[in-house]
């Protein structure tokens, strides 16, 4: 008789200690879930995207084509300071990595496409530009400072993330680890 | 397995400290309450077995028994404050500006003591997972806590006989001894008592009387609702449950609402700024005072879109209007599980300026006029008289920038500015105007032709806060059930009489959790015709 209580109050126990960490267990893994969620990190799949081109014909989609090559992804606009410096470094290094299978595409955010013709005509940019007019873009990249670069590697995941200014150096080392084989 | 039987004939289980039954002392478990130390009786729990204190065996036992302690809760509760406090000593991560980087930000702006916090996660205290785990295991704390005391403590008021034994009666803070009684008496303290709404349980002329049990459930009904806020909190960290989120939407403009997994656009067709009428007798007065208008009513007119089928984001979405109405402060716009609040604003950037040509020296002819819109601006304009202007830059803000030339600092037009090219057929190449807000230059001050705003158009902004909040009602019944809690322990109190009879008179005491002044009125209520003794409160004989 005593044994089989004594029984029941351990199986209680269990059971009540099992439901409490598991609800413990519940909320360490969602914070954890969560502090990541919506946030792109360096090995995510960079998701997909279509925009119209500024400087060319018809849209550019992310996934059809580019598939298969690296991409650097630049979020800049034509009021930042430090995105109008790393232009030339990115025009003199865009026919390079070009024939090596390196893309450059330029997400613009900024509101009208005029200013964005004049920088490009000002600058002399040859690379493809996009014009991210509703910020969705930027939502789903989570883009906070500009100029922000996502360097994607040719099986579309994430290298890099870069939050700052690029130097010319810097920028073919990056470029260099996106290039396929 | 040592039960505890005891002299009455109840077998207790172990770690007893009064005998569930008649109330005697289990001689070697005084210690547990510190009974030992003193002339009254710890009536905690009613002297009850608390397993916690007893068994101690696996490893579930002592993980039960690390959290069953008060003491263990109270020190988690504590760590739990001083964090939270500190929390609060700098700013959170989400108040600071949006476009800095954090680590610099708080070693820049409060020092040594600033990058400490920082490196320490401080910054995001409120939603780090040492912080919400504290707060879980509050929650453990709270739940086993509660089970191992509402137990035994219901299993000893169920218990409890009518018949206590001598000691247990004489342990009270309450207590008298009259040496002589009769039957009559007892029966009116009993018809007093019941007068009083006293449950009367009598045993061979053992006497119980009792009210207000009920009160000693509220702790736990209390326990009960806190554990559903603990949880309604916790279920925040889900984005089903919870979003929070802010856009700014331009007048005519159609923007994505955030953290609406790209369903729901917002189109704000007016903002609206009323103030209180200064020539109204009612507020005159407080606004002389003030010294300037006081707001009446923030109002954002809005459009509501829902994407229809799929796209690839970037790509205009196909849009239907859901819902189209009116968000004041307060006063929110719902759509889906999502509400919109009016929470900022923004007056007057430009919407459109207009500018006429004329020649340098008659400004009042007019060659022709056209309209920059800035939600649509064109790269040239053709004038009516044979003019053309060529828009070479539009800078929304302008500024000079550090090379000397101006630039813009956002794409907001807060204060345009513009490079105008006038082309026509007696111009001979064309003519440049640099033009802006009180600002009107050419290069070499010879230009045959001018232009000069002639209207203008302004905007507003509305800044919406973006809320998803499916805990509410959670929130709701954990705090009601909270209350309900705190109202049964607080406005009942457990009232307790034991009558004993010893020879030719009774021994009577009396016990409460609360409010011993009011038990002290029943009893000489209840004893006022009688030559039954009032008892006395024992604990100040101490």
């Amino acid at each position: 008789m005593t044994n089989q209580k004594k029984r029941n109050r351990f199986i209680f126990r269990v059971i009540v200690l099992f439901i409490l960490f598991a609800a413990v267990a519940f909320v360490l893994i969602s914070s954890f879930l969560n502090e990541d969620s919506g946030v792109l990190k360096e090995g995510d799949v960079a998701p997909n995207f279509s925009l119209e081109q500024v400087n060319g014909e018809g849209a550019i989609v992310l996934h059809e084509d580019y598939a298969g090559k690296g991409v650097m992804l630049n979020f800049w606009a034509t009021y930042c300071e430090p995105c109008k410096d790393e232009m030339p470094y990115m025009e003199d290094l865009y026919p390079i990595y070009k024939e090596k299978g390196v893309e450059i595409l330029a997400v613009s955010l900024d509101s009208t496409q005029i200013v964005i013709d004049r920088f490009i005509d000002n600058y002399g940019l040859t690379f493809p530009i996009v014009h991210d007019k509703r910020g969705q873009v930027m939502e789903l990249y989570n883009i906070v400072p500009i100029p922000t670069t996502y360097f994607i590697n040719p099986d579309g995941t994430i290298e890099r993330i870069v939050k700052d200014q690029l130097t010319l150096s810097k920028l073919e080392n990056y470029l260099d680890e996106i290039t396929p084989e | 397995m040592n039960k505890v039987k005891c002299e009455c004939g109840h077998i207790n289980p172990e770690g007893t400290v009064l005998c569930e039954a008649c109330g005697k002392p289990v001689e070697h478990n005084q210690h547990i309450d510190g009974n030992d130390q003193n002339k009254l009786l710890n009536m905690r729990y009613e002297g009850s077995a608390r397993r916690s204190k007893t068994y101690n065996k696996t490893a579930v036992d002592k993980i039960w028994n690390f959290f069953s302690s008060v003491k263990v809760g109270v020190w988690l509760i504590v760590v739990t404050l001083v964090a939270s406090a500190v929390g609060t000593i700098f700013p959170q991560e989400m108040y600071i500006p949006p476009a800095v980087d954090p680590a610099v930000h708080y070693r820049d702006q409060y020092g040594l003591l600033g990058q400490i916090y920082y490196q320490l996660g401080f910054h995001n205290l409120y939603s780090s997972w040492w912080y919400k785990l504290l707060i879980a295991l509050i929650g453990v704390s709270l739940v086993i806590c509660s089970i191992d005391r509402f137990v035994p403590l219901y299993r000893a008021l169920k218990k409890q006989n009518s018949k206590r034994h001598e000691t247990f009666i004489k342990r009270q803070r309450f207590f008298s001894e009259t040496e002589y009684v009769t039957e009559d008496e007892v029966q009116l303290v009993v018809k007093k008592l019941k007068e009083k709404r006293y449950k009367i349980k009598e045993e061979n002329g053992h006497i119980l009387a009792e009210k207000g049990r009920f009160s000693r459930w509220g702790p736990y009904v209390n326990h009960i609702g806190l554990i559903i806020i603990l949880i309604a909190a916790l279920l925040r960290s889900l984005p089903f449950m919870y979003v929070s989120d802010y856009v700014w939407v331009r007048e005519g403009e159609t923007k994505l609402i955030p953290s609406t997994n790209q369903q729901y656009y917002i189109e704000n067709k007016e903002f609206i700024l009323e103030v209180y009428d200064p020539n109204d007798e009612r507020y005159g007065a407080a606004i002389q005072r003030q010294g300037e208008m006081i707001p009446s009513n923030y109002q954002t007119n809005a459009t509501i879109y829902e994407v229809e089928g799929e796209t690839i984001t970037g790509q205009d979405p196909e849009l239907k209007k859901v819902k189209e109405g009116e968000l004041r402060v307060n006063q929110p716009l719902k759509v889906g599980p999502y509400s919109l609040y009016q929470a900022s604003y923004q007056l007057d950037e430009f919407q459109s300026i207009t500018f006429k040509l004329h020649p340098t020296d008659d400004k009042d002819a007019n060659l022709g006029e056209f309209t920059f819109d800035m939600n649509n601006p064109q790269s040239e304009y053709q004038l009516d008289g044979g003019y053309k202007i060529v828009v070479d830059e539009y800078y929304p803000e302008v500024y000079i920038n550090d090379k000397g030339v101006p630039a813009s600092k956002s794409k907001y037009p807060r204060k345009p500015a513009f490079i105008f090219f006038v082309e026509g057929p007696d111009i001979e190449q064309y003519e440049v105007n640099f033009l802006g807000i009180g600002l009107n230059l050419s290069p070499n001050n010879d230009n045959q032709y001018k232009l000069s705003m002639t209207d203008l158009d302004m905007r507003d902004v509305t800044g919406l806060t973006v809320k998803k909040d499916r805990t509410l009602s959670l929130f709701l019944i954990g705090s009601i059930i909270f209350m309900i809690g705190v109202i049964q322990g607080m406005y009942w109190h457990h009232r307790r009489l034991w009558i004993h009879p010893k020879g030719n008179g009774i021994l009577l005491a009396g016990h409460t959790n609360k409010n011993w002044h009011g038990l002290r009125k029943d009893i000489d209520y209840a004893i006022q015709d009688t030559k039954i003794k009032p008892p006395q409160d024992q604990q100040q004989l101490n």
